[in-house]
């Protein structure tokens, strides 16, 4: 009988496909921003932005994965399935990336906790930045406290989905 | 920690130039974001067009989730309902013989009604349902308020169409994609509804404060004239909805403004109805129908 941990490491001389080395991300990010097809008819913000929790969580945890302008497609559809305006997630989360490159050029020592910082910085440029986009597309006056619980445990959330993201970076990069 | 491997390429000529276009592909592509938005503010369902994929990807899922949970998310309500239920039991069955004979009156008024206005000649047949529908996910993750409903344009929804629960108002359709559709509901802070008080017919507006409550502004001068447990029905200003819609109860009332929750609240509804645009259902067609009936109505709020 085989141990079951023996059941998911690399075989020698075998390498997982391109489709699922690359496709992977993409998808749980595109899976994350569907989340709101859940039949949960919401009253107030209050489900986090999983597509962009995965995008950070992927970016933070793979520097070298995708490039900065993977935030135009993926935000492109994001803002297809959110309900905001289009273009909103598209120029957020592109600058959120080109921002993170930008902060990785400087710090010089980075940990699970910079990580963690980084993220809370950037979920809360992007909540903030979608409030204001709703707001001057004819959302009317939305109290910026209207948002600030989701804020909170979207950083929150943050580890965990850093977590099940290297969980499935395991089993993506093994064959 | 160190820091991760630079992605700064070294002297390899072509991996510099494919990091800068990949920054210039991105600084790009945001600028075209931003413009978008630009684009939005000035017209906010322009490029609804674009958001048909995602709905039509997601409404199957949607659809077949819906179906589960609708008997879950009324367990509360069975189990409580078992509470009491003798007493509850014997009261309600005097509150029935009490209703049987309202009803009669009711009927009476009701053909009473319809006697005169024929004679007035009013054209009000009841033909502003259009269909009904279920409400299957929501925008919960945005600060605007909007749910999407499982009917679009192939089945004759037009943006513009009121939404109604048999509890009261829900919304208006924002957008419409060719089977499903993006409702505004009540509570957006884009969404202003004329309505009036139902016991004495204040004028007020009802605009969606973005946390499931709505806020009310009476058109009247002097003091605020709202008290809690106020019903407040559409009026019928603005031709979108039809009179006498359930709006909201009034919960709250601060100085100048009033604070009401909707009497229909989306989350609990089974199936919502949509109804025709009231001013194009009551208008009569012949040479002297007013040509408003023809165009559609105002961008977020019919004026008051």
């Amino acid at each position: 009988m085989i141990d079951p941990h023996l059941h998911h490491v690399p075989k020698l001389g075998r390498h997982p496909s391109r489709l699922r080395l690359a496709g992977v991300p993409v998808i749980t990010v595109l899976f994350g921003s569907l989340l709101t097809a859940l039949p949960l008819i919401a009253q107030s913000p209050i489900l986090p932005p999983f597509g962009l929790l995965l995008l950070l969580s992927w970016r933070l945890l793979r520097p070298d994965l995708w490039r900065a302008w993977i935030g135009l497609p993926l935000g492109l559809f994001d803002d297809m399935a959110s309900g905001q305006p289009i273009g909103s997630a598209m120029f957020l989360w592109t600058v959120a990336l080109i921002g993170i490159d930008a902060i990785e050029h400087r710090l010089v020592w980075r940990s699970y906790r910079q990580d963690w910082l980084i993220a809370a910085i950037a979920i809360i440029v992007c909540l903030s930045g979608g409030l204001f986009f709703a707001r001057i597309t004819g959302g009317g006056a939305v109290p910026f406290s209207l948002i600030v619980p989701q804020m909170v445990w979207t950083i929150l959330l943050f580890p965990f989905v850093v977590r099940q993201c290297a969980r499935m970076d395991r089993w993506r990069v093994m064959a | 920690m160190a820091r991760p491997p630079s992605r700064r390429p070294g002297i390899n000529r072509r991996a510099q130039y494919s990091l800068f276009a990949s920054y210039v592909v991105a600084i790009t592509g945001a600028v075209v974001g931003l413009l978008l938005v630009v684009i939005a503010i000035f017209d906010p369902t322009g490029f609804s067009a674009l958001r048909i994929a995602a709905a039509e990807i997601a409404r199957p899922a949607s659809v077949t989730m819906k179906s589960m949970v609708s008997g879950i998310a009324s367990v509360d309500e069975v189990l409580a309902s078992y509470w009491r239920a003798g007493s509850q039991n014997m009261a309600l069955r005097r509150q029935v013989e009490a209703d049987r004979n309202r009803i009669i009156e009711a009927k009476a008024v009701a053909q009473e009604n319809v006697r005169l206005k024929k004679l007035l000649k009013l054209v009000d047949e009841d033909s502003t349902d259009l269909l009904s529908a279920r409400l299957i996910a929501s925008s919960a993750s945005s600060a605007r308020r909007f749910a999407r409903l499982n009917a679009g344009s192939w089945q004759g929804v037009r943006p513009g169409m009121p939404v109604r629960a048999s509890e009261g108002l829900v919304g208006r359709i924002h957008s419409v994609t060719p089977n499903s559709s993006d409702v505004l509901l009540l509570t957006d802070a884009s969404n202003i509804v004329p309505v009036r008080r139902a016991s004495d017919n204040i004028p007020a507006i009802s605009t969606g404060l973005g946390d499931g409550s709505v806020e009310i502004r009476a058109l009247t001068a002097g003091r605020n004239p709202f008290k809690p447990g106020d019903l407040l029905v559409t009026s019928g200003i603005g031709g979108v909805y039809q009179p006498n819609i359930p709006v909201a109860v009034v919960v709250r009332a601060q100085g100048e403004i009033a604070y009401g929750v909707p009497l229909a609240n989306p989350a609990r509804v089974d199936a919502v109805v949509v109804e025709r645009i009231f001013e194009q259902a009551v208008s009569r067609p012949g040479p002297a129908a007013p040509p408003v009936a023809e165009t559609p109505p105002a961008d977020n709020s019919a004026a008051p």
